[in-house]
């Protein structure tokens, strides 16, 4: 037991720790056109938490130091190396790095709470394309003769569906903001498209606000309390006011948005269904071709317009990941995305157009060795 | 011999009442010593030892199997135990105790009624203050996955292990989440309960240890006191 480690029995001793050294010295090897990075095990938690969210402290282990404050351990590369970057570096940038992750996992899950990444990430906005093949290729290179099945998607399909629903841009904001949260976001496009039940103490407000009366009502309702003004609590119910006007988004147009979410096939087919949608495919079939260069025929790689929205990450175009279809046990052997979102948010708006990718070299040894 | 250890809580009216639970099933819980000591012990039954514990460590002490038995509010069994169903089973719901865990907000929030508000109002919030709404509880883990269910997101939790009602008005935090069992403390501090169903609806309750020893006489013990509670 001791010994074990993620996926390997005896990975930390002997001849099966130096099978995980090789392997991590294998695949950082093909990425040797990048520069060594090694961010710190030990991160302040408040950038982690205001970046992913309280739920985030479900994931990641928390730890306490009397002048430091909250910290976290480092529960993924990403965050770090895009703060690196943009505290010292130009553009175009590569970086690889080796080292590892921790998460917590469900308590009757027996995914390890510590594991091994092997990952490399490219900051360079001069051709998104070829950026996202790329990293791709590199990731598929390192994972070559191993039967592991890629899937691919991109959430800038979504988005852009988003974006080309008939109704007002708060709407959208708001649709766009819980694209991550797949149960809010279908709460959100009900009650856009079929109404909200409206309680009596709701039309009564909304009359107040309309016959411009709300601030006495608000006065009897006082005191005011906390750091949430009156001001603020006008301005949402005007806000409520006006959506209750707002024409229900059509029916059709939700169907075309659930239709673009549920594709899945071939990336071919893909971009045939999304053109008799009326979407813009410009962006996957410049991806596909650039594919081209690195051997990968990309129109043949399986997409799915769904893949990638429900995990932690910030990724907001290009995703992708491989799974080891015969090994459910494992998880994705690979993955990665485009997350130039979050290098704006990081950035205080100023953004890197980035993407990257991570192996998982303990769960590709366990795959060869299951061979 | 393995004697069955029964925690019940160490104090007040939790305590009182979980005396007279037992005592209408023929078992008579006795605290000795002056009444100020922590000690009891058990008559009716054979080999069963009264621990007097903090409500809200007996869930721990459960959990790793150090007391076969205990008295304490579900919140703090699903609040303090991972994976619960699995270290723990229920074996009587006690009729007392009844509290819900609950989010409450500002009652001048007059455009608040529902969690689906409240996802609104996070993300407005978050992007005027530049912070994420604060919600003060003690029932962290309890919470966050309820909100995350629910798909609300923008907001912290922040540790209030007291006078929760009150750090609203001190400006530590924009709502909360609290166990309340008849609203007046919130209604006091001028606060109203989100009326979407409660986050968990507790009682005090009595729950054994799937992780203790129940060789030789504790597991005896466990029998007559499941036969006590059965012909009640």
């Amino acid at each position: 037991m001791i010994a074990a480690r993620a996926y390997l029995e005896d990975g930390r001793i002997g001849a099966g720790l130096a099978a995980v050294n090789a392997e991590v010295a294998r695949i950082l090897a093909g990425f040797d056109s990048a520069a060594l990075v090694e961010p710190a095990a030990l991160l302040p938690a408040d950038v982690l938490i205001d970046l992913y969210g309280e739920d985030l402290r479900a994931r990641a282990f928390t730890t306490h130091d009397p002048v430091l404050g909250e910290q976290m351990l480092r529960p993924d590369f990403t965050v770090p190396v895009v703060q690196m970057h943009m505290a010292v570096g130009n553009e175009p940038a590569r970086y690889r790095y080796a080292g590892q992750v921790w998460r917590k996992q469900e308590p009757d899950s027996d995914r390890p709470t510590e594991y091994l990444q092997v990952g490399y990430e490219l900051f360079d906005g001069t051709d998104i394309a070829a950026a996202d093949a790329e990293v791709f290729a590199l990731i598929s290179t390192a994972l070559k003769d191993l039967p592991v099945q890629p899937v691919t998607g991109d959430i800038g399909i979504m988005l852009a569906a988003i974006d080309a629903l008939e109704t007002n841009e708060r709407r959208k904001a708001a649709l766009r903001h819980h694209a991550w949260r797949p149960n809010r976001f279908k709460r959100l496009l009900a009650r856009y498209s079929e109404g909200a039940a409206v309680s009596a103490d709701r039309a009564a407000l909304l009359q107040a606000a309309k016959s411009g009366t709300l601030k006495d009502v608000l006065q009897q309702n006082g005191p005011v309390i906390g750091l949430r003004s009156t001001a603020e609590i006008s301005e949402r119910i005007e806000i409520l006011l006006a959506e209750s006007e707002v024409e229900p988004i059509a029916r059709e147009q939700v169907a075309r948005l659930e239709q673009v979410l549920a594709i899945s096939g071939k990336t071919d087919a893909a971009i045939k269904t999304l053109q008799a949608l009326n979407a813009d495919t410009t962006a996957l079939e410049a991806r596909a071709n650039a594919l081209e260069k690195h051997g990968i025929n990309g129109f043949d790689l399986p997409f799915k317009a769904g893949f990638g929205r429900t995990t932690l990450e910030y990724y907001d175009g290009f995703v992708f990941g491989f799974h080891a279809p015969d090994h459910p046990d494992l998880p994705q052997i690979a993955q990665g995305g485009r997350y130039d979102a979050l290098t704006r948010v990081l950035g205080q708006g100023q953004g890197i157009p980035a993407v990257g990718g991570i192996i998982r070299p303990e769960a590709l040894l366990a795959l060869k060795g299951a061979l | 011999m393995n004697p069955l250890k029964l925690a019940v809580p160490s104090k007040g009216r939790l305590q009182e009442q979980t005396i007279d639970w037992f005592a209408a099933r023929g078992i008579t819980l006795k605290r000795t010593g002056s009444g100020r000591e922590y000690a009891g012990q058990v008559l009716g039954v054979e080999n069963v030892e009264l621990v007097l514990l903090s409500a809200g460590e007996i869930p721990r002490e459960l959990a790793a199997g150090r007391i076969h038995m205990g008295v304490t509010g579900i919140d703090l069994i699903r609040e303090k135990i991972p994976a619960w169903g699995a270290a723990v089973d229920e074996i009587a719901r006690m009729g007392f105790g009844h509290a819900d865990l609950i989010l409450a907000v500002p009652k001048i929030w007059l455009d608040v009624e529902n969690l689906d508000d409240l996802a609104a109002v996070t993300a407005a919030f978050r992007a005027r203050h530049g912070m994420r709404l604060r919600i003060a509880t003690k029932y962290h883990n309890l919470v966050r996955e309820y909100l995350r269910q629910n798909g609300v997101a923008d907001y912290q939790l922040v540790d209030s292990q007291g006078a929760t009602e009150g750090t609203i008005k001190n400006l530590t935090a924009e709502a909360i989440a609290d166990i309340t069992s008849t609203g007046a403390t919130l209604e006091a501090n001028h606060l109203k309960i989100l009326p979407d169903a409660p986050i968990v609806k507790s009682q005090a309750t009595l729950f054994g240890s799937r992780n203790a020893n129940w060789q030789g006489a504790a597991g005896v013990a466990r029998q007559e006191i499941l036969d006590r509670i059965l012909r009640s």
